[in-house]
């Protein structure tokens, strides 16, 4: 039994991370309609960044708490993914607006490449270690025999804070009030006195900033990067998104632990379910499985939302 | 007037052989100046111009962008990696019972069955996705071909199919007419080197598959696919059916691809399930959308530029940092990478049709 | 249909443009490839080494490329002279990225460049690949790292090793297991590939003659970074001990994890786990592990302190696994090149068996498939979280 409650510890703390991740598609396919295909890359960049700024930070300071450093480099980090996200929609999505469909999503494919490689070209092509700054030894769970680390607590709470905070935003603010007044009509939304552009740019940089903390996240968990590790979790988060109702932001919190959950218990039982025909070898196409799922039979995710076809 | 269209009918004439001789003469010289490395390289060329065409077909003539094309291209391959080399035989005592001489099919025989195979799991992927709009399609395309790599790369318990990561080896040489591709041909006043030879062959399947596409494009299907891509209700209306359409631009597709890997798996004589990564279809793409999207001659030069352009970068870049420099400063695998990022970027924003685009195009 | 003609011949003829074009410009960038200048008088002689220089064990990769460079400066500066020429080495790096496929590609590129012979590639899971292509050509190959038994049961003439196999190796972890840990059961992980896998084998046969019972085996891929999932079912199997077959980019978060999620077993690896970088990849958690490298331990060699000091100076890093190795093998192939009094591969190949050479790494010398006949098994721990030598298991 304990290796059950320990698979849905497992399951929530990835899961958390891939909510964060798949609230940045969900919210750009809310007011642009489109998928960002390079959204996984801003995660990479999010962690390479802070890799940095801890390293700096490691080696000016001696005294600080390891907590506190984290804490410090974390805004900065969050800061220039926001700024990265919007440069992709200004370089790669503004100016295509009107074109065919394809090309904005290619010139999205030739962006997540260009991210990949200028993160080879400054850090490295190698992975590298990232500090450990978060206390990882084994917390016993109400004396099941399941463990839990602090790290892993910690991404929990920061996540459910974060989207907690995000929900808030959206609901009772004026922004998110043109947020979602844009995704429900861009041009009506425009003749109300809302800057389509603006909300456009603030909802890009929200996404990347979320992703730049989930970035830090995954770097934290596993202790390394490198710059190929933004694309399968970022895969996974559309999955997510999709799973919950694209365009739809609860949908994406549900969406993103629900995919966790099934990774992580999928994983651990395929092997007896299927008699030993599958290992746990096969995880990472439970993803792309229930992508496959969800859009044949109920494109419309979990929590309901359109998939139309804008001719 | 008749003495002109005459002579423009001998011009043209002389040019298409006067091409044609160049390309009889181009292993030589190719082999001549740069070694058999770069022969090679021609060879995998040809190969994509294959693929790149194949992928045409369903994302230029239909317009539906497909991510996971380099499944049908590893479907081919493993196809012909199974039934020609000995690792079947070996992994299980039936089958070496079944074929005490090792197992050795034919090239042609399991090229038709791939193409049949590839069609198959065309139509399979087109199937559920025929209602899916733009970007959803490239998203599951791109899950079916990272599951089909996935399941290369796990097929190797409980029961030993694909040989896992490690891939098979000793895959027999293509054969034609008793000749093995991989040694020499003596013809007595020349002796054709195996490379050459499978030079030739891959021209061969090139041009044909060129000449098919050419003819699919000005016949009642190509139009109906520029209908589907254009405003697929209107087509709709007109009284195409779309379904059926959609699901030949797969199976074509993925037909070429199945071919193409067949050959590949021969040429190669080893396949592994990384020669079929994402990165691949996304090369291949790059290849169309470059070259020409919907525009056979350019997207042919799309994959000859891509095929070739990584290997003359590498032969120069490095060496030129090294003389600039002293030492490497970035390497060419990056360098590489960075020119098709921008260069998708690029198209996109500023030539869509891409380089060499059909006339008519704005 | 004129049209198409046209077009036609316009496409084949830039087409063919464009190639020429490039082919003229590799031609050039081929001869700028000479980046050491060659004396007038003297013969350059390539050899290959081939090792992952890109990926997740780049730095194992590099650590044997340098061993290979050292050799070769060092022959270069001493001066060698064969069958009455004198002799410059060039040594020809290339990266295989741990991948198969790539190692196939490159082991072609080494033959088309003509080299006397190949000191690689690290991996068994490349080695095993590209050794038929220099079969067909003829060409030497000695790898100092790949320890599957396959690479030398394929009948092939031109493979060789200066590492025991993992036949041996399997059994002295297995017997550390049984003997020393007095295990009774144990769990089993390996990373798919060749070596990992073939090593864990090895180990389960061993393991389960001795009458310990494998509790779990389960399998991943040397490119994962988070084992959660296994460890958890391996945790719930409560086994003793958790052997791990694959390299230490994955063996390091492995041990990692397995410390974080509680579990008590210590972990044990073979020579893919065993470097210096391991304390870094698996934290505190490395104090757990025991691995073992198939060949004599670098404090144990008669040379190794001086090596250790020349390789210092020269590259100003550690010595992770095998430098020494890849230092040997070049060393046996320029014997053999003055043994056949020629620099040409086949007649190096000819007198690669009678190879009698006392190396860096001990007695060097082949029985008919190619494996050494010396070969050693040391066993590590990391208590004080550095490499530490166990025990050395003389075959």
């Amino acid at each position: 039994m304990d290796i059950f409650l320990q698979q849905i510890i497992n399951g929530l703390v990835l899961g958390s991370i891939y909510a964060l991740i798949a609230l940045g598609y969900t919210m750009v396919y809310g007011v642009l309609g489109i998928i960002n295909f390079a959204h996984g890359e801003v995660l990479m960049i999010g962690a390479m960044v802070s890799l940095s700024l801890l390293r700096l930070m490691l080696d000016l300071t001696s005294g600080l708490p390891t907590w506190l450093i984290l804490l410090i480099v974390l805004p900065f980090t969050m800061a220039v993914c926001a700024g990265v996200s919007y440069a992709i929609e200004r370089i790669a999505y503004r100016p295509l607006r009107n074109a065919p469909r394809l090309a904005p999503l290619i010139s999205a494919i030739g962006m997540s490449i260009l991210l990949q490689t200028i993160a080879m070209m400054i850090w490295s092509r190698n992975p590298m270690t990232y500090p450990q700054l978060l206390p990882s030894s084994p917390i016993d769970v109400w004396g099941s025999g399941a463990t839990i680390t602090g790290k892993e607590i910690v991404i929990i709470v920061v996540a459910l804070m974060v989207m907690s905070g995000l929900l808030f935003l959206v609901e009772k603010t004026k922004l998110g009030r043109a947020m979602r007044a844009t995704a429900e009509n861009t041009q009506i939304a425009a003749l109300m006195g809302v800057n389509p552009n603006r909300v456009i740019s603030i909802t890009f940089m929200l996404g990347g900033a979320l992703a730049g903390l989930a970035g830090v996240m995954i770097a934290s968990n596993y202790g390394n990067v490198h710059f190929y590790m933004g694309f399968i979790p970022g895969l996974k988060a559309f999955t997510a998104a999709v799973l919950g109702g694209i365009g739809n932001l609860q949908g994406a919190m549900l969406g993103g632990l629900l995919l966790g959950l099934i990774e992580s218990l999928g994983a651990g039982y395929i092997g007896e379910l299927t008699g030993g025909v599958f290992g746990s070898n096969y995880q990472d196409i439970f993803a792309f499985l229930v992508l496959i799922l969800v859009l044949v039979f109920r494109p419309t995710g979990l929590l309901g939302e359109k998939v139309s076809d804008r001719a | 007037m008749l003495k002109v269209i005459a002579f423009n009918r001998l011009s043209q004439t002389a040019y298409l052989c006067l091409g044609l001789l160049a390309l009889i003469l181009l292993p030589w010289l190719v082999g001549f100046t740069g070694g058999n490395y770069w022969v090679r390289v021609l060879d995998f060329a040809l190969l994509y111009i294959v693929l790149a065409l194949g992928l045409n077909v369903v994302v230029g003539f239909a317009g539906l962008l497909d991510l996971g094309y380099i499944a049908f291209y590893a479907l081919g391959a493993y196809s012909f990696a199974l039934l020609a080399s000995p690792h079947l035989p070996q992994q299980f005592e039936s089958v070496a019972a079944v074929f005490p001489e090792g197992m050795h099919f034919s090239p042609w025989m399991v090229a038709v069955f791939s193409i049949i195979l590839a069609a198959l799991f065309g139509i399979i992927l087109g199937l559920p996705t025929l209602q899916l709009r733009g970007d959803y399609l490239a998203i599951v395309t791109l899950g079916f071909g990272e599951i089909i790599r996935i399941f290369m790369n796990n097929l190797d318990r409980p029961l030993n199919l694909t040989n896992g990561p490690k891939g098979i080896t000793a895959i027999d040489p293509i054969q034609f007419l008793g000749i093995s591709f991989a040694k020499p041909l003596d013809l007595g006043f020349v002796q054709i080197p195996g490379l050459y030879l499978v030079f030739y062959l891959f021209l061969l399947l090139a041009i044909a598959v060129a000449i098919i596409c050419t003819h699919l494009q000005n016949s009642r299907i190509g139009r109906a696919w520029v209908a589907i891509r254009e405003d697929e209700i209107a087509a709709k209306a007109m009284g195409i059916n779309t379904r059926n359409m959609k699901l030949l631009a797969f199976a074509i597709g993925a037909s070429f691809a199945g071919v193409a890997g067949v050959l590949f798996s021969a040429f190669q004589g080893f396949v592994s399930p990384e020669s079929f990564t994402l990165w691949e279809s996304i090369v291949i793409l790059a290849m169309v959308v470059l070259g020409g999207i919907g525009h056979i001659p350019g997207v042919i030069l799309g994959a000859v530029v891509l095929a070739v352009f990584p290997e003359v970068l590498r032969a120069i870049v490095q060496p030129l940092q090294n003389v600039i420099f002293g030492h490497v400063l970035i390497d060419a695998e990056v360098i590489r990478q960075l020119i098709y990022g921008l260069a998708l970027i690029l198209i996109m924003l500023y030539r869509p049709g891409g380089i060499w685009q059909k006339s008519g195009t704005k | 249909m004129m049209n198409s003609k046209a077009s036609k011949v316009i496409f084949i003829k830039s087409a063919i443009a464009i190639v020429t074009a490039s082919v003229i410009l590799a031609g050039c960038g081929k001869g700028g490839d000479r980046a050491a200048a060659i004396p007038a008088d003297a013969v350059e002689v390539k050899i290959g080494h081939v090792a992952p220089l890109t990926g997740h064990i780049a730095h194992l990769g590099k650590d044997n490329e340098n061993g290979a460079r050292l050799a070769v400066e060092e022959i270069n500066k001493s001066g060698l002279t064969i069958d009455g020429k004198k002799v410059v080495l060039t040594l020809v790096p290339e990266d295989d990225a741990e991948d198969p496929k790539t190692a196939t590609q490159v082991a072609q590129k080494l033959v088309d460049a003509k080299v006397a012979g190949v000191v690689g590639h690290l991996n068994s899971g490349t080695s095993i690949p590209a050794s038929k292509i220099y079969s067909d050509a003829g060409i030497t190959q000695i790898s100092p790292s790949a320890t599957n038994p396959d690479y030398t049961k394929q009948g092939f003439k031109t493979t060789y090793r200066v590492v025991a196999t993992d036949a041996q190796q399997g059994p002295a972890l297995a017997n550390y297991v049984v003997n020393t840990l007095k295990a009774k059961t144990v769990a089993i992980i390996d990373d798919s590939t060749q070596y990992g896998k073939g090593l864990a084998d090895e180990f389960e046969k061993a393991v389960q003659a001795a009458g310990v019972k494998v509790v779990t085996r389960e399998a991943s891929h040397n490119k994962a970074t988070d084992f959660k999932a296994i460890l958890t079912k391996v945790k719930g199997s409560k086994p003793d001990v958790i052997m791990y077959g694959g390299m230490d980019a994955t063996g390091g978060p492995l041990t990692k994890q397995a410390a974080e999620l509680g579990i008590p077993a210590k972990v044990v690896g073979g020579d893919g786990m065993c470097t210096e970088k391991l304390s870094e990849l698996a934290g505190d958690a490395v104090m757990n592990v025991t691995c073992s490298e198939a060949g004599m331990a670098l404090s144990k060699m008669a040379q190794g302190a001086d090596f250790q000091k020349r390789y210092k100076e020269r590259f100003n890093l550690e010595v992770q696994n095998y430098a020494p190795f890849t230092y040997d093998a070049v060393y046996v192939l320029v014997d053999a090149m003055k043994r056949a009094n020629s620099t040409d591969p086949a007649k190096i190949l000819v007198v690669m068996p009678d190879t009698k050479l006392n190396g860096l790494v001990g007695n060097i010398a082949f029985d008919s498939k190619g494996d050494l006949k010396e070969g050693v098994i040391t066993l590590y721990d990391f208590k004080t979280k550095k490499k530490t030598v166990l025990d050395v298991i003389k075959l």
